[in-house]
């Protein structure tokens, strides 16, 4: 049971650590989209690994039908993150375009 | 038949919900998966009877996904190296593009992997067609020009 409880440590910390990269995007890039980069896929991935570390977390107790019917349960909830997240970013972006956000781009810097 | 299979779907996923094995718990959920997949049969599967090609569709499908999860831990590393870089190397654009995919599901599908894959986000899908995409530097936006991810989602739905 011992190498189930790492294996959870490893992935909720690597959901940290996307979670933690996600908020410094949000925080340091330019614009409204750009910071939708950081956001929407910084959460998807950190959310999944977080909830796949509980899943796993909650078998180190023992394999049997309740627990597992939780496991069951929690990896739905990450399939339910996988299928919503990319589609609010993107219903996020297309809201901004609608109201005329107007995107940061470099400014040329001559040759 | 998928009658049949609707209401199987629906109760295992009572079963895992409920977690609850007695016989009053079991019925319940008999009666209400059974009114569920009578007024709503039609829902799940368009088609009165299966053929092949739902089939083929559904293995390409899961053969698409672990290469979209590989996609996706890519976009994170990507964002996260932008995002702890002092210097913060981006280019933001918008690009618009034409796509050949046709059927709803296919573009949808697309549209949530570009989403998902690394610097690029769609904004909009106009009229079916055009797909509005915000890319986070050239580099990105010239690999999704190449087309290979609209291959990839055109080969599950649309070829047969």
């Amino acid at each position: 049971m011992i190498i189930l409880t790492i294996l959870a440590i490893i992935f909720i910390l690597g959901g940290v650590f996307f979670f933690t990269t996600a908020t410094i995007g949000l925080l340091r890039f330019p614009d409204f989209y750009c910071r939708m980069h950081a956001t929407g896929k910084g959460d998807t991935l950190g959310a999944l690994l977080a909830v796949t570390g509980l899943a796993i977390y909650n078998l180190h107790h023992g394999f049997s039908l309740a627990t597992i019917l939780v496991s069951i349960k929690i990896i739905f909830i990450a399939v339910f993150i996988f299928l919503a997240n990319p589609t609010a970013t993107h219903a996020i972006m297309r809201a901004g375009l609608d109201s005329d956000v107007e995107p940061w781009t470099k400014k040329e810097v001559p040759k | 038949m998928r009658y049949i299979i609707t209401f199987i779907i629906l109760f295992l996923n009572w079963i895992i919900w409920s977690g609850q094995f007695d016989a009053w718990h079991l019925t319940l959920g008999i009666i209400s998966c059974a009114l569920v997949t009578y007024l709503s049969h039609d829902l799940l599967f368009k088609r009165e009877r299966f053929q092949k090609k739902d089939i083929t569709e559904t293995i390409r499908f899961i053969k698409y996904v672990p290469w979209l999860l590989y996609q996706i831990i890519l976009a994170n590393v990507h964002v996260a190296k932008i995002a702890l870089n002092p210097r913060m190397p981006i280019q933001p654009s918008l690009i618009t593009f034409r796509t050949k995919l046709k059927k709803g599901i296919s573009l949808l599908t697309f549209g949530n992997s570009i989403t998902l894959t690394p610097g690029t986000i769609t904004a909009e899908i106009r009229g079916g067609e055009y797909y509005i995409v915000h890319a986070l530097d050239r580099a990105v936006a010239d690999d999704l020009l190449t087309g290979e991810m609209e291959n990839r989602v055109a080969h599950i739905f649309e070829e047969d």
